[in-house]
């Protein structure tokens, strides 16, 4: 079987390709071929050895779906794909989009849909939590700079805004709420959301849902090290009912199909676990679920090809990633071939 | 008399290395902290805790029931103890 698979980019702010690749070579059944769907010539991924067997560039999301599309279709005439799995959340729109002509392509995907990536939306999350008595940082939307000085009365300082895809900022008072405001809505547009601040402690979730509401496997993680840019460095899997239940009840609501993270903040003051993000797709340390006995990815696999797949019930904890910088050295012919020829 | 218990999640190795699953949390504990620890696994109380050490280490009894409160208070912050 031939799987393509996208986010080779594991630079500081890593794509989740490169641990997808490498969990789903683990798999003792697996058999095939990894091809690469790439961004950029200089992706870390395209120089790792043993890890997608050809890698190929492909239009950014914003050149648009069709000269997306024209591209796989060049791609599957040589490699005969059958599976795409896109893993990174700025292309996952396009892909759902291109679900029904892919499939007519012979090309498989396992995407939630539109509705199902709307609902969990940074700006629609909220309503999503309110309507299932899930606990979540209280938030409202900016859509104008003259909505800074209407923030209510009972939001706090500090309080965190946030863009409509990317990025967070903690502000501690009205000017910092402005100096973030213009910095993130010349980045990424409208609107901009004001959070409740919660203090805490910061717990993730990788899981698998399978569409019907039913969770395939769900591994916790307490982040260990955090960096600057609020990147888990490493991790370690915990044993927390509360958490597993919490989240295989966000992924019974949502009715999840896909790979998904969520993010938690277990609050100091409460105790409580406040949903902060779902994030649409495997996360970049997800290579952590199958060292714990899990191989969420492969699992996505088998569900893609219409496999009967039995849900995980038990993970390893205690199971510690640490991600590390690492140079690799590569020829100038490589990076040429992927510059001049799209493909290597 | 205070009865305290390690909760049976919380993994002791024997190099003192403490692991507390629920929040990934790990701690580790000097020589004379991971005997308290052991002998509070083995259920032994506060009173049978300070006359073991009185026994096998010189110290007088006023700093060392000071010094068993300030780590079971440490141990309990940290929620490796509860109080039964």
């Amino acid at each position: 079987m031939n799987i393509a698979i996208t986010g080779l980019n594991a630079t500081d702010n890593p794509g989740p390709g490169v641990p997808l690749i490498r969990s789903i070579k683990a798999h003792p059944d697996f058999s095939g071929k990894i091809i690469g769907f790439i961004y950029d010539s200089l992706e870390p991924g395209i120089y790792m050895d043993d890890v997608a067997d050809i890698k190929y560039l492909i239009p950014y999301p914003s050149s648009g779906l069709e000269i997306l599309y024209e591209r796989i279709c060049a791609i599957h005439q040589k490699e005969k794909l059958d599976l795409i799995i896109p893993s990174l959340d700025s292309e996952l729109y396009g892909f759902v989009k291109l679900k029904d002509r892919l499939e007519d392509l012979g090309i498989k995907t396992f995407l939630p849909t539109l509705e199902h990536l709307n609902i969990r939306a940074k700006d629609k999350l909220f309503d999503f939590c309110k309507t299932h008595g899930i606990n979540a940082p209280k938030n409202i939307l900016l859509t104008s700079p003259n909505d800074i000085n209407n923030i209510p009365k009972d939001f706090e300082y500090p309080l965190v805004v946030k863009g409509i895809f990317y990025d967070a900022y903690i502000a501690n008072n009205i000017e910092e709420v402005k100096t973030a405001f213009n910095k993130m809505t010349a980045k990424w547009g409208y609107p901009i959301i004001i959070q409740e601040f919660i203090k805490g402690a910061e717990f993730n979730v990788v899981g698998l849902g399978d569409g019907t509401g039913a969770t395939i496997g769900a591994v916790p993680m307490k982040k260990l090290y955090i960096t600057d840019k609020g990147k888990g460095w490493a991790g370690i899997t915990i044993e927390d009912d509360k958490l597993l239940n919490l989240s295989k009840m966000i992924i019974e609501k949502s009715k999840w199909k896909s790979g998904l993270e969520l993010e938690f903040i277990k609050s100091e003051k409460s105790n409580e676990y406040y949903l902060l993000e779902i994030n649409p797709r495997f996360p970049a340390w997800v290579y952590l679920a199958p060292s714990a006995g899990q191989n969420l990815p492969y699992a996505l696999l088998d569900l893609a090809f219409g496999k009967q797949v039995e849900p995980f019930n038990n993970y390893t904890v205690g199971t510690i990633f640490v991600r590390a910088s690492w140079d690799l050295i590569t020829d100038i012919k490589a990076f040429e071939k992927i510059a001049v020829l799209g493909e290597i | 008399m205070n009865i305290f218990s390690i909760p049976a999640n919380v993994a002791v190795s024997d190099t003192g290395f403490v692991f507390l699953p629920t929040t990934g949390e790990t701690f580790t504990l000097n020589e004379i902290g991971k005997e308290i620890l052991r002998m509070l696994q083995q259920n032994k109380n506060l009173d049978e805790i300070t006359e073991i050490i009185l026994e096998n280490y010189d110290i007088d009894r006023m700093s060392l029931e000071k010094d068993i409160n300030d780590f079971l208070a440490q141990l309990k912050n940290y929620s490796l103890l509860v109080e039964v």
